[in-house]
C-alpha cells in the first residue's frame, strides 16, 4: 500500500491586498501540516500574509480539450471592451 | 548542469513534415513560444525526457544540501551559520518545487525517491565532491550556484509551464546563494595568509568539477538537438561553459586568486577566454557512481528517508485519528 501523503494546492495572499494566488503544491498528511509546509516552502521571504490550502483531488478543472468551446465565443464579442466605442475628443475623459 | 546527460529516446530529429498531425500541432505550439500545460496532449518522448530532466534536477537540489549541511554546525560566526541554514533550506525548497513539477507529468513522489535511492536516477556530479574546509562553502556558492544560474535563467522560458514557473521561483532565490558564496571568498581572500591559502585551495579543487557541471560537449548530440527543438534546453553545454568561464575568471582575479588552468588565456578575436578541458574520464567515473563521495551521499539520503519513516507514519496516524473523530462527531 502506498503511504504517500495526499497532494495539496497552495494559494498565498501577497502583501498588497490582492487575491490569493496559486503558487504551487505540496504533500502533507492533513490540512494543519499542509499549512505548516506551505509556510516553509512558499513564504520564506515574506511572500504572503495569508495561506489557503486545498486538496488537489477536490479541484474540478475544465478539460484542455474544451478550450475552444469554452473560450472561443468571447473572441467575437469585442463590444465588451470599452475601447470598442469611439468617444469624440471634445467629450473628454469618460 | 544540475541535469547532465539527459537522454531523449530520439534516434534523430524529425522535420514537421514527418510528424503526424497531432505531434506537428504540438511542435508548432512550441515553435510559437506557447507553454505546454499538464494534462494537455504531449508526445511520450517529451513527457519521459522531462520526467528525467526535472527529477534529476530535483534530486540534485536535495543531495546538494549534504555537502553544505556538513558545515552548518561549524560555520565561523552565528551570522554565517544563519545564512548557511537559510541557503540549505532554500535547496530543500527548490527540490520540492521541482518534484511537484515532475509529478504533473504522471510520476509519483515515491517513485522518484525510489529511483534516487536505488541509484537508477542520477543527480549532478558536483555533489559527489567533499567539503574539506569552510572556504569550500564559499566556493560552492560562488562557482556551483553560479554555474547553476547560467542554465536555470534560460529555463524560466522553457516550454513546459510547471517547470518554467518552478524555475522563476528558484532563480529569484539562487542569486542570494551565489552572492553569499562570493562574499565568503572575498573575506577569506582579504584575510591572513592562511585564509587566503584556504580560499585558493578551495578554488583549485572546485574549478574543474564546476566546469564539468555543464556536461561534455553536446554540439553533435541528437538528445541535445531534440531537447532544444522541444525548448527544454536552450544553449549547448559548450556555450554555457564558455559563458561561465568568461564571467567567473574576472571575479577570481578581483579576489586575487588564480584559476588553476595553465591554458587559460584571453582570446581577443572571439571576445572570450580560451581554456583547458576538464578530465572527462573523471566526470564519467563520478557519474557512474565512483566519485569521492557517491556512496556516502546516497547512504545519507537513504538513512534520512528510512530514519524519518516513524515520524511520517506518526503524522499519517494522527491525520487518520482526527478524520475518524470528525466522522464520529458528524454521525
Amino acid at each position: 500500500m502506498s503511504s504517500e501523503w495526499p497532494l495539496w494546492e497552495v494559494f498565498i495572499r501577497g502583501q498588497h491586498g490582492l487575491n490569493h494566488r496559486h503558487v504551487g503544491s505540496l504533500h502533507a498528511p492533513d490540512a494543519e501540516m499542509a499549512i505548516h509546509h506551505a509556510r516553509d516552502v512558499y513564504t520564506r521571504r515574506n511572500e504572503g500574509v495569508s495561506i489557503w490550502v486545498v486538496r488537489s483531488a477536490d479541484i474540478v478543472a475544465s478539460a484542455p480539450s474544451k478550450k475552444g468551446p469554452l473560450f472561443d465565443p468571447a473572441n467575437s464579442k469585442v463590444y465588451r471592451h470599452p475601447t470598442f466605442f469611439d468617444i469624440p475628443d471634445e467629450v473628454g475623459h469618460m | 548542469m544540475y541535469a547532465q546527460l539527459v537522454k531523449t529516446d530520439a534516434a534523430r530529429l524529425r522535420t514537421l513534415d514527418e510528424m503526424d498531425p497531432q505531434e506537428r500541432a504540438f511542435q508548432e505550439r512550441i515553435d510559437a513560444g506557447e507553454k505546454i500545460e499538464p494534462k494537455e496532449w504531449m508526445p511520450e518522448g517529451y513527457r519521459k525526457t522531462l520526467v528525467r530532466q526535472i527529477s534529476q534536477h530535483a534530486h540534485s537540489e536535495i543531495v546538494g544540501q549534504l555537502p553544505e549541511g556538513n558545515w552548518i554546525t561549524r560555520a565561523p560566526t552565528l551570522e554565517r551559520k544563519a545564512i548557511l541554514l537559510a541557503k540549505v533550506q532554500d535547496e530543500a525548497g527548490h527540490g520540492l518545487y521541482l518534484y511537484c513539477a515532475a509529478e504533473t507529468l504522471g510520476i509519483s513522489r515515491d517513485e522518484m525517491y525510489a529511483q534516487l535511492h536505488s541509484g537508477k536516477a542520477k543527480y549532478s556530479s558536483i555533489f559527489n565532491y567533499p567539503t574539506l574546509s569552510w572556504a569550500d562553502i564559499g566556493a560552492i556558492g560562488w562557482l556551483v550556484d553560479g554555474a547553476a544560474i547560467m542554465n536555470q535563467v534560460p529555463l524560466q522560458r522553457c516550454s513546459y509551464g510547471p517547470y518554467a514557473r518552478a524555475m522563476v521561483r528558484i532563480c529569484k532565490e539562487e542569486s542570494f546563494h551565489q552572492r553569499q558564496g562570493f562574499h565568503i571568498m572575498s573575506v577569506l581572500a582579504k584575510g591572513s595568509d592562511a585564509q587566503k591559502a584556504m580560499a585558493q585551495d578551495a578554488l583549485d579543487r572546485w574549478w574543474w568539477p564546476s566546469l564539468m557541471m555543464f556536461g561534455p560537449s553536446d554540439d553533435a548530440s541528437v538528445h541535445s538537438a531534440q531537447s532544444m527543438a522541444w525548448n527544454i534546453k536552450q544553449d549547448s553545454n559548450d556555450a554555457l561553459r564558455q559563458k561561465f568561464v568568461d564571467q567567473t575568471v574576472p571575479q577570481a582575479r578581483f579576489l586575487g586568486l588564480t584559476v588553476p588552468d595553465p591554458d587559460l588565456a584571453w582570446n581577443e578575436e572571439k571576445g572570450g577566454f580560451d581554456f583547458g578541458q576538464p578530465d572527462w574520464d573523471e566526470f564519467y567515473a563520478v557519474i557512474a557512481g565512483n566519485g569521492p563521495c557517491n556512496r556516502e551521499r546516497l547512504q545519507a539520503r537513504k538513512d534520512a528517508w528510512d530514519e524519518g519513516a516513524w515520524f511520517r507514519e506518526g503524522l499519517s496516524a494522527h491525520a487518520r485519528k482526527k478524520a475518524d473523530r470528525r466522522m464520529a462527531q458528524a454521525a
